[in-house]
């Protein structure tokens, strides 16, 4: 064996005991992963489970009556209340008692009979947009239901144009399915950046990072040294989230392991390089936890987990080439819903080697210049 | 309040006061300590790091609540009425919060106004403290930029804002150079004669010399109390000088004499070998040690207090257990190991090594010596590699340190000032990740490490967490790993800062053995005593190295007095003194 790679091993060793032999840092790799995995997988869901809404019925009659079950037989939406008055509709919407106030006309039955359009009007609350949309979503199809029943059951033509979809890879577009393999990423990389930014800063400020120094570690081996242990560690937080993924939440996977774990590998690579790049400039601890936090936060919100990147403002797309949480977000999703291969995934697997490749011999680099 | 001149200024009966550590143990900080101070007297609490002194302070300044026992501090007990205490007395920590960026006058601003102090009293009070320091032209320089010793007098000045009934000071002369350590002493001094009480806690054993009464502490016990005479008379008629045979280093004969049980200490002093014996000189005639003709001599408080320390079962390094040589390295004691030439380091504006020269030889123990801030530090980092040089050359083992870096360290050791191996790992785990970083393997890894376990006794805490370790024993563990891979050069950076006298004495035996196997040995050091274990040793200041030299080269610098051998601390102020004076005429001379 080199003494170079002997040195490196050494090193590894050391900086797997150093973690796992502290209870805190034990609990800090396992715990966090487990619990977020679960909250979010239960919690950030872009579904619509229930919609409290109110009605002003001004019809009274049989088709109003026929619209409404279907509304309320439909298992998202819950009346609330029954109004009579107008000015009852802004005291629920402002109350937020009802996302929706749906008021139906005196005329309602009577348009209907004679084939012309009839007019239900709905009151949205706008100020939150997202699920003012989602429920108006709901609405219209429940609408379009009501519809055809009518138009067949009153002998009238069917309408010209009907949509019939088929959602390939989340059949029942379950948001979950798109948002749990996205925390393999998401998570990993929060744990992983802070983890190894954290690392050298605590040597740093502990003076063995000197002790370090003076033995014949050359700055590039302390680099692998700090590097591989990490990136072990965010593997099997990755591990744990994707058993979690298929035997608790039912997330069927479809693709293949070689493929995920070879992208994973390269994503851990360039968290792991951007966390070294990071306590390569910071010189204490604290510096370390703002600096990667810094990185974390917009990398986070801007990888497409929750906002498409395609919407976004064109300097932003461009600034986001270099997130890795993006291409890992993509590539995660796609293997596990579709089952994409390597050729496919080509898009993600080139930027994150590069990403990995840039940071890691960018802060041997400074380490090394630092010195000398 | 009735606080007659005969009440004591503080009292404590019975006070025991336990921590517990983050590992769960709980450590005895103080145990049952029973002490009094009088009004307008001046006492010092002495012992080694972690004998319970700050705790003691803390306890009187209602900053933390004794287990047990009553605490007193001018008729009131601070535990129940910490307000009362806080607004008569005064306290200066062992790190005082002095602003940096703000100037001296600033920071003097800050805490009289904090303290209330007004506008008629602070002008009074300003005139009395800048004479006092010497402060007076300082007044706009940034604290920062002050050198130790002056921050020293400007954390007391601010302490002193408001004249405080009791004044308490918590090692405020450590890593303070010898010059401003007798100043603050004289302003400490003045400040008693005013009618102040003061209690101070040091390190310096000669401190509690300067003082009516002393209270010696070592490990949460109380050890000694009375005035400081009582501590020395131990050591009557027990002490005494030798001169060491032709052509034997003081450090060697000091070694040998310290193997004899009836020697209860010896240290190197002046080129002669300082000693305290195990008997008490009888009428019998003169009293020979090692074959010399003992002189005897006036017993000093430390030598009383060696005696106490062996009295209640402290440990001098034993015989038997005394490090032992190794084979020694190859190469000639000629050749040059460090060779550092007009070495230069700034930090912007700020130089921190300024044309700094020196060589060292195969084997030799140089010492550079001189107070915190002045270079010690800095001159190591760039010596070690760590810090690159602004100018000048630097060869260590031969090569330059930042060329050919990774194979230049091969052949050092460093061990750090401040403990720095991982805490969370074992004794065991250490030694082996440092054996592995210096590419030992095998069976010469488990030989290495099983010799460092030995020599350092180290075996009964392999499984230990390091961080645990009892603080000389980190020491140990710092120099065992330093040490596996046979070192050529090893940079101990104060190393002996803060321990006990004891364990003082054991590492420069092991220290002395290194450079007899050839081993060359840079260590760094505020004790200016300590130079007389050194082969040469540098002197610096300011950045600047002042004087270099065997010790007695360096002694030769101070002003001959009959009657009084001259230390390397009346050599250093002399050369300090005499290097200020030459650079203000030259700057007077550039002015005008």
């Amino acid at each position: 064996m080199s003494p170079s790679l002997f040195r490196i091993l050494a090193l590894i060793q050391k900086e797997f005991l150093a973690v796992l032999k502290d209870p805190r840092s034990r609990f800090i790799i396992f715990l966090p992963p487990i619990l977020q995995s679960m909250i979010f997988g239960y919690a950030a869901s872009f579904d619509l489970n229930t919609v409290p809404y109110a009605v002003l019925n001004q019809s009274n009659s049989t088709a109003s009556a026929d619209l409404l079950s279907r509304l309320d037989g439909s298992g998202v939406f819950r009346r609330q209340a029954d109004l009579e008055r107008t000015k009852d509709i802004s005291t629920w919407i402002d109350s937020s008692r009802a996302i929706l106030v749906v008021r139906i006309d005196q005329d309602f039955e009577r348009r209907l009979v004679a084939g012309g359009p009839a007019t239900v009007e709905v009151i949205a609350d706008g100020r939150n947009s997202n699920t003012a949309g989602t429920a108006l979503g709901y609405l219209g199809s429940v609408v379009d239901g009501f519809n055809a029943d009518w138009r067949s059951g009153h002998s009238q033509p069917g309408p010209p144009l009907r949509i019939v979809t088929r959602a390939w890879y989340n059949p029942n577009l379950d948001s979950r399915w798109s948002m749990i393999p996205s925390l393999v990423g998401t998570l990993t990389m929060m744990g992983t950046l802070m983890l190894t930014a954290l690392s050298v800063a605590r040597e740093r400020e502990q003076g063995t990072f000197d002790q370090l120094l003076v033995t014949p570690f050359r700055p590039y081996e302390i680099m692998v040294g700090k590097a591989v242990p990490n990136m072990v560690i965010g593997l099997t937080q990755s591990t744990t989230i994707l058993l979690i993924a298929q035997f608790w939440f039912h997330i069927p996977f479809v693709g293949s392991f070689v493929v995920l774990y070879a992208g994973l590998g390269l994503f851990l690579m360039a968290a792991v390089g951007l966390g070294l790049f990071v306590s390569s400039i910071a010189m204490t601890m604290q510096q370390a936890m703002l600096y990667a936090f810094l990185l974390v936060m917009p990398f986070a919100l801007l990888s497409g987990l929750t906002t498409p990147i395609s919407s976004m403002p064109e300097f932003l797309q461009s600034a986001m080439v270099i997130n890795p949480l993006r291409y890992a977000l993509d590539l995660t999703k796609r293997v596990y819903l579709e089952d994409a291969g390597f050729a496919q995934l080509l898009p993600d697997f080139l930027p994150l080697t590069i990403i990995g490749l840039v940071t890691l011999s960018g802060s041997a680099w400074l380490f090394s210049r630092r010195l000398a | 309040m009735t606080t007659s001149a005969s009440s004591p200024a503080l009292r404590l009966d019975g006070v025991s006061k336990s921590f517990r550590r983050e590992t769960g143990e709980s450590v005895l900080a103080l145990d049952n300590i029973s002490f009094s101070l009088d009004q307008g007297g001046l006492a010092a609490l002495v012992g080694p790091d972690g004998a319970g002194k700050t705790t003691l302070i803390r306890l009187l300044t209602g900053l933390m609540k004794a287990d047990r026992g009553v605490v007193s501090v001018l008729g009131i007990d601070p535990a129940k009425n910490p307000q009362a205490i806080q607004s008569r007395i005064s306290y200066m920590p062992q790190r005082f919060g002095l602003y940096d960026d703000l100037t001296v006058r600033e920071n003097l601003d800050l805490y009289a106004d904090m303290h209330g102090v007004t506008a008629d009293d602070k002008r009074t009070q300003y005139a009395r403290l800048m004479e006092m320091t010497g402060l007076e032209s300082f007044q706009k320089r940034l604290a920062g930029k002050l050198s130790g010793g002056m921050k020293q007098k400007l954390g007391l000045a601010c302490t002193l804002v408001r004249s405080p009934e009791l004044l308490l000071l918590d090692e405020p002369t450590v890593g303070v150079d010898p010059l401003s350590r007798r100043e603050l002493w004289e302003i400490i001094r003045s400040l008693v004669k005013e009618g102040m009480t003061v209690l101070i806690s040091s390190s310096f054993l000669d401190e509690a010399e300067a003082c009516e009464r002393v209270l010696v502490l070592d490990e949460g016990k109380k050890l000694a109390e009375g005035p400081p005479a009582d501590v020395s008379s131990l050591a009557l008629s027990r002490t005494y000088v030798l001169q060491p045979p032709d052509g034997m280093k003081p450090r060697d004969f000091q070694a040998r004499l310290l193997a004899d049980p009836d020697v209860v200490d010896a240290v190197p002093e002046s080129g002669h070998v300082r000693l305290v014996s195990q008997a008490v000189s009888g009428r019998s005639g003169p009293a020979y040690f090692g074959g010399v003709l003992a002189q005897p001599t006036a017993a000093r408080f430390e030598d009383g207090f060696m005696v106490l320390l062996q009295q209640t079962g402290g440990a001098k390094p034993n015989p038997s257990e005394e490090p032992q040589p190794e084979e020694a390295l190859g190469g000639s004691r000629d050749d040059s190991m460090v060779e550092v030439h007009d070495l230069d380091r700034r930090f912007g504006k700020f130089v921190a090594v300024d044309h700094a020269s020196f060589n060292v030889k195969r084997g030799e123990i140089f010492g550079l010596l001189g107070p915190n801030g002045a270079g010690k530090t800095t001159t190591f980092r760039m010596l070690c590699g760590l810090l690159p040089p602004s100018g000048g050359s630097l060869k260590v083992a031969g090569v330059d340190v930042r060329q050919a870096s990774a194979s230049a360290r091969q052949h050092l050791g460093y061990v750090a000032q401040r403990f720095s191996l991982y805490g969370q790992l074992s004794v065991g785990e250490n030694l082996a990740f440092f054996a592995r970083a210096y590419g030992l393997r095998g069976k010469k890894k488990s030989e290495r490490i099983a010799w460092a376990l030995n020599q350092f006794k180290l075996e009964p805490f392999v499984r230990l967490p390091s961080a645990q370790l009892p603080g000389g024993f980190k020491q140990r563990l710092a120099m065992a790993a330093s040490l596996l891979h046979r070192p050529e050069i090893l940079f101990l950076d104060e190393p002996t800062s803060g321990a006990d006298p004891f364990a003082r004495r054991e590492f420069w035996q092991r220290i002395t053995v290194l450079a007899a196997g050839g081993v060359t040995v840079i260590v760094t050091t505020h004790f200016m005593a300590e130079a007389e274990y050194c082969d040469r040793a540098a002197i610096l200041d300011n950045g600047k190295v002042l004087a270099q030299g065997t010790p007695a080269e360096l002694r030769a610098h101070a002003p001959a007095e009959a009657g009084h051998i001259a230390t390397m601390e009346d050599a250093f102020i002399a050369i300090v003194v005499d290097a200020r004076s030459k650079e203000a005429a030259e700057h007077g001379e550039r002015e005008s």
